[in-house]
C-alpha cells in the first residue's frame, strides 16, 4: 500500500548515483526549466563530457580550449599530473569556458548528483554571468574567441616551423613574463574575431614597420628638431599602462612575426583580465544559482533525499571558510564570500530590518532577483564588495582586518566586526580585491629616442611596498623585447623617484 | 539549444606536445637526474621510468609582483578573541601568513614529476649510437602478421562479417522483389478501386485476386538469406621484417676477479644489454665464462659462481668463434661482444688472441668491447697490450679501462659515442 502511493507520486528523475547521456539530458531540461523561470539570460549550453586525462589537459592550458604550444603549459601539466596522481589534490568538477555557445566541462568520474550541481553551476551560474557581466561584455568577446585561440595556435606553429622553435619560445618566455601588462586597464578595447585579423594581419605588419622605422629614423629634420627636442625629454607624452602594447608598437628590434605574436599574448591577457577582476562575484554567482537550482529541483520532487545530502556535503565542502588559526586557512573563499553577499541581498530583500533598511535603504524589501541581478550585472569584485558587503557578512563570517606596516614592531588588528568596524572592514576589504593594489603599478615612463634609446618604467610605490625579487629577471625579458637598456624608478617617500632596478642588453 | 557532447573519444594527449617541450627545455637538468638515477639503481631496475627533481627557481616565470615589506591591510575569517587596537607579536615569518601556504601543495624548492620509460630511456641513451647497424636482416623464421583485407564469399563459420552479409542479403531482396512488389502495388490500388463501384464477383476482382496471390507467393519465394550473400572477413599473412641480434658476454672468472670487480662488468653488459633492445626486436645472450677453459653457461653461474686458477682469455674468444659458427651464422645475426677482464692472462695466449680477434671474430662481429677493470694507471698487462695493436687494426673493436661503477656511464657513453659516420 505505502508503496504503490511511493510510485504514484514518485518523480524522481532517477534513483541511482550512475548517469548516463539521457539523465544527464533530462536533468538539463528540468535545470534550463528551472533556470529560465527565474530569468537567468545565458549563452546556448555546449556541456562536454570528458576523462580526468582530458580534465587535467584542460587544466594546463589554463582553460583554453585550444592554446598555442610552450614549454610553461608542459610544466603545469606535469605538476598537476604529480599531485593527481599521489592523490594531493583532486580535479575540479568542471572547467567552463567564457565563449558563444558556452563550453562547459563536466568530469566522466562525477556522480549524477555533481553532474547536475556542476551543469546548473557552470552551465547557468557562470555561463550568465559571462554574458551579462559589464566587464566581460565590454572586454570580451564570446562569439570569436575560440576562432582566435585558433588563429593564433596556427601562427605560433607557423611561425615556429619558418624561424625556430627556440626563437618562439624565447619570445613567448618574455612576452609571458609581462602578460599581466598586456591589458588596457581603462581604456576599452577592439573586440577580435578571426577574419579581421587574418585580413588585417598582413596589412598591420607592413604598417607597423614603417611607423616602427619613422619613429626610430636617425636623420631628423633639421628646423624640426629645435622644436622636438623640449618634448622629446618625455616621450611618450603620458605614461603608458600596457607595456605589451608598447612594446608591439614601439619596440625598435622587433620583426613583423614577433609584433604579431606579442600581439596575441596580449589578446589572451586581456581575455582573461575580467575573471581576474571578478572571482568573488563571478563564483559566488554561479554558486548561489547551483544551490537555488537544486533545491527547487528538491522542493518539486524531482530528487532523491540521497541525491540531496550528496549535494548539500560537497556545497558545504565546497563554500567552506577555515577560520584564519586553521591549519587548512589559505585565504578568503571567494565561493564563500561571493555566495554569503548574493544570499544576504536575497535575504535583505525578502526580510529586511531596520539595520538593513539604513543601509541599503534603496534596496530593503526590493525584488531579490532584479537586486542581484544588477549587482551581477554592474560590478566588479572591488566595486561590489564596497558596494553590498553588509554588516551581516561581516558578523557571520566574523571578518577582521590585520593592519602590518614594517616601520612598527608589533600587529595591529585595525578593526573587527563591530559597529565601527564594518565601513572600515568593507574598504579594506574591497582594496584587497583591487587588482591595482595587488599588482605593482608600472607605466612606460619615458624612452630616450634621441639617445640611448633605453626605457624607464616607472613604479608607483603604493604604502612603501618595494618590489618583489622577480623583478630582475622580468626586466632581463623586457629587454629582450625591447633591445636597448630598461630601468625602473621607484616612488620614495619624499615624492621623488630613484632608480632602483636596471637592466641592460647582454647583461 | 543545448549540446550534450561526449568527449571521452578523443585523444586525452592535448598536452603531449607541451610536455615534450618542456622536456626539451629542461633537457640538462633532466640528464644530469638520470646519470644519478643510473649509478644509485640496482641493475634489474634499469629499465623503469624515474622521478625527477628540477629546483624550482630554474624553471620559475618571472612576473612584476609586490616583494615584502611596506605596509598592507589584510583582511582574515574567523575573529574569536581580538578587538580592534589589539597589538600582536610579528610572527617570525614576517608577513604574508595568508598566502604562505601555496597551491603548488609540495616542496617549493623542487619541482618534481616522473619521466616515463621511454623517455628515460631516450635520455639515458641520448647521443649514443650502435656501430655498424648495417646488418638488418630478415629473421630466420619469418614472422608474418595478419591484416584485414576485405571480404571473401567463402571462409570459416567463425568468420562471417554479420552485417556485410545482411547488407547483401537485404540488396538482393530489393532487387529480387522490388518488381514483383511494384506490380503488387499496382493491382491492390486497382482492386480497391474496383471494389468501390463492383462487388465481389466482378471478373475483374476474382482476377486482380488470383494475381495479387500469386504475387505474394513470389514474394514469399524470395529467402531472406541465402548462402550467396554470406561475406566472410579475409584476413592474409604479411611477413614482418624483424631484427635480431645476439650478444656475447665474456668475462674472466679466475681467482683474481673478485665480487666487486664482476659486478662493475655486469653492470656494463646490462647497460650493453639495454642499448641493443632499442634497436633490435630480438636479442639473445650467450653467456661465456672462462678461466683457463671457456664454458657456456647460464645468467646466474655467469655472474654469481666462483672459480680459481689461471686465465687463457683465447679459449673463451675461441669458444665464442665456435659459437657463431655453430648457432648464429652472420648472415641472419648481428653479433655484439663484450668482455670484461680484469686484465690478467696468462702471457704466452695474449698474441694469440689478438690472431684470433683480427683473423676470426672481428669479420664476423658488429662491434666488440673490451672493458678491463682496472686503475686507470695500473701496469699495463700483456692483454692490454696486444689488445692495442688489435685497436690500432680494426674500427669495430674498442677498449676502455674502468675502475669503479660510477665511470661506467662514461666510459660507456664513450665507447658508443656518435662517431661512425664515415
Amino acid at each position: 500500500m505505502n508503496s504503490s502511493t511511493d510510485n504514484l507520486t514518485n518523480r524522481h528523475l532517477s534513483e541511482t548515483s550512475e548517469w548516463t547521456f539521457e539523465l544527464l539530458d533530462i536533468y538539463h531540461r528540468e535545470i534550463a526549466r528551472i533556470a529560465t523561470d527565474f530569468g537567468l539570460d545565458t549563452y546556448p549550453n555546449q556541456i562536454e563530457v570528458i576523462s580526468a586525462e582530458q580534465m587535467m589537459d584542460a587544466y594546463s592550458t589554463v582553460g583554453m580550449p585550444v592554446g598555442y604550444h610552450h614549454w610553461s603549459f608542459g610544466k603545469q601539466f606535469l605538476s598537476v599530473e604529480q599531485r593527481y596522481k599521489r592523490g594531493f589534490m583532486g580535479l575540479a568538477y568542471e572547467i567552463v569556458i567564457n565563449s558563444n555557445p558556452c563550453i562547459a566541462y563536466l568530469m566522466e568520474e562525477n556522480s549524477m548528483t555533481m553532474q547536475a550541481l556542476v551543469i546548473a553551476h557552470a552551465s547557468y551560474g557562470h555561463n550568465s554571468f559571462f554574458k551579462n557581466n559589464y566587464l566581460f561584455k565590454t572586454w570580451t568577446n564570446a562569439d570569436s574567441i575560440i576562432d582566435y585561440l585558433l588563429f593564433a595556435r596556427n601562427y605560433v606553429t607557423k611561425c615556429e616551423e619558418r624561424y625556430g622553435v627556440a626563437e618562439v619560445e624565447m619570445l613567448l618566455d618574455s612576452c609571458h613574463a609581462l602578460m599581466n601588462y598586456g591589458v588596457d586597464r581603462y581604456k576599452r578595447p577592439k573586440k577580435v574575431s578571426l577574419d579581421n585579423e587574418e585580413k588585417r594581419q598582413e596589412e598591420r605588419e607592413e604598417y607597423l614597420q614603417s611607423q616602427v622605422n619613422d619613429l626610430w629614423r636617425t636623420l631628423p629634420v633639421d628646423q624640426q628638431k629645435s622644436k622636438s627636442d623640449a618634448d622629446d625629454h618625455i616621450w611618450p607624452s603620458e605614461p603608458q599602462e600596457n607595456i605589451l602594447y608598447f612594446i608591439e608598437k614601439n619596440s625598435p628590434i622587433l620583426e613583423n612575426w614577433q609584433r604579431e605574436i606579442v600581439r596575441i599574448v596580449r589578446k589572451i591577457a586581456q581575455y582573461f583580465y575580467p575573471q581576474r577582476q571578478t572571482q568573488v562575484m563571478n563564483e559566488g554567482w554561479a554558486t548561489f544559482w547551483h544551490y537555488t537550482i537544486i533545491n527547487r529541483l528538491y522542493d518539486e520532487g524531482l530528487v532523491t533525499d540521497g541525491f540531496m545530502l550528496e549535494f548539500l556535503q560537497s556545497h558545504t565542502s565546497v563554500v567552506y571558510q577555515p577560520p584564519f588559526n586553521s591549519r587548512y586557512y589559505s585565504g578568503l573563499n571567494p565561493y564563500t564570500l561571493g555566495l554569503n553577499i548574493y544570499q544576504d541581498l536575497k535575504r535583505i530583500c525578502e526580510e529586511p530590518t531596520d539595520e538593513d533598511r539604513e543601509w541599503f535603504p534603496d534596496i530593503a524589501g526590493g525584488d531579490w532577483f532584479t537586486v542581484i541581478d544588477f549587482a551581477m550585472r554592474n560590478f566588479k569584485d572591488e566595486s561590489f564588495i564596497s558596494q553590498y558587503l553588509s554588516p551581516k557578512v561581516i558578523r557571520d563570517m566574523k571578518l577582521f582586518t590585520i593592519l602590518d606596516d614594517d616601520q612598527r614592531d608589533s600587529l595591529e588588528v585595525s578593526a573587527i566586526h563591530d559597529e565601527r568596524g564594518y565601513k572600515y572592514i568593507r574598504s579594506a576589504l574591497s582594496e584587497q580585491y583591487n587588482l591595482g593594489s595587488r599588482e605593482p603599478n608600472m607605466q612606460v615612463y619615458k624612452v630616450d629616442r634621441r639617445g640611448d634609446r633605453s626605457m624607464t618604467l616607472r613604479y608607483e610605490a603604493h604604502k612603501h611596498r618595494p618590489l618583489n625579487q622577480e623583478t630582475d629577471d622580468v626586466l632581463k625579458h623586457l629587454v629582450r623585447l625591447w633591445g636597448f637598456t630598461v630601468r625602473v624608478e621607484s616612488l620614495k617617500d619624499n615624492d621623488s623617484y630613484e632608480v632602483t632596478h636596471e637592466c641592460n642588453p647582454g647583461a | 539549444m543545448t549540446q550534450i557532447i561526449d568527449r571521452r573519444v578523443n585523444g586525452k594527449n592535448k598536452s603531449a606536445v607541451n610536455r615534450q617541450k618542456f622536456i626539451r627545455r629542461y633537457k640538462t637538468h633532466l640528464k644530469k637526474a638520470v646519470e644519478g638515477a643510473i649509478s644509485k639503481r640496482s641493475i634489474t631496475d634499469m629499465e623503469r621510468g624515474e622521478k625527477v627533481n628540477i629546483p624550482s627557481k630554474d624553471i620559475s616565470e618571472p612576473s612584476f609582483g609586490i616583494g615584502q615589506g611596506g605596509e598592507r591591510e589584510t583582511i582574515y575569517p574567523g575573529n574569536e578573541e581580538f578587538t580592534s587596537g589589539d597589538t600582536i607579536d610579528r610572527p617570525q615569518q614576517g608577513a604574508g601568513q595568508g598566502k604562505s601556504v601555496s597551491d603548488s601543495g609540495e616542496g617549493e624548492d623542487e619541482f618534481t614529476f616522473a619521466l616515463s620509460r621511454e623517455e628515460f630511456m631516450e635520455l639515458f641513451f641520448e647521443d649514443l649510437e650502435l656501430p655498424n647497424m648495417i646488418k638488418t636482416q630478415l629473421a630466420k623464421e619469418a614472422q608474418y602478421k595478419k591484416i584485414r583485407a576485405g571480404y571473401t564469399s567463402y571462409g570459416s563459420p567463425s568468420n562471417i562479417n554479420v552485417i556485410r552479409s545482411m547488407k547483401g542479403a537485404l540488396a538482393r531482396r530489393i532487387a529480387l522483389a522490388g518488381p514483383h512488389k511494384r506490380t503488387l502495388r499496382e493491382a491492390e490500388a486497382e482492386l480497391q478501386a474496383l471494389l468501390e463501384t463492383a462487388d465481389e464477383t466482378d471478373d475483374r476482382i476474382i482476377a486482380l485476386r488470383g494475381e495479387i496471390e500469386l504475387l505474394k507467393q513470389r514474394i514469399r519465394r524470395v529467402p531472406y538469406i541465402d548462402t550467396f550473400d554470406i561475406r566472410y572477413n579475409n584476413r592474409v599473412d604479411q611477413p614482418v621484417p624483424t631484427t635480431q641480434a645476439v650478444m656475447f658476454c665474456l668475462m674472466d672468472v679466475s681467482g683474481s676477479m673478485g665480487q666487486y670487480e664482476k659486478d662493475i662488468g655486469k653492470r656494463f653488459f646490462t647497460l650493453l644489454y639495454l642499448f641493443l633492445t632499442r634497436s633490435y626486436e630480438r636479442i639473445e645472450l650467450v653467456f661465456i665464462r672462462h678461466h683457463t677453459v671457456a664454458k657456456e653457461v647460464d645468467e646466474q653461474e655467469f655472474f654469481y659462481s666462483r672459480e680459481t686458477g689461471g686465465t687463457v682469455v683465447s679459449s673463451a674468444l675461441k669458444l665464442t668463434a665456435e659459437t657463431i659458427k655453430k648457432r648464429y651464422p652472420t648472415s641472419d645475426w648481428n653479433i655484439y661482444v663484450a668482455q670484461a677482464s680484469d686484465g690478467d692472462n696468462w702471457t704466452d695466449d695474449s698474441p694469440t688472441c689478438r690472431d684470433l680477434l683480427i683473423n676470426t671474430l672481428l669479420p664476423q662481429v658488429q662491434y666488440y668491447a673490451y672493458i678491463e677493470i682496472a686503475e686507470e694507471n695500473s701496469p699495463i698487462g700483456s692483454l692490454w697490450r696486444e689488445y692495442m695493436k688489435v685497436a690500432q687494426a680494426s674500427s669495430r673493436f674498442v677498449m676502455q679501462k674502468l675502475a669503479t661503477p660510477d665511470e661506467i656511464y662514461p666510459v660507456f657513453r664513450k665507447l658508443f659515442e656518435k662517431q661512425w659516420h664515415e
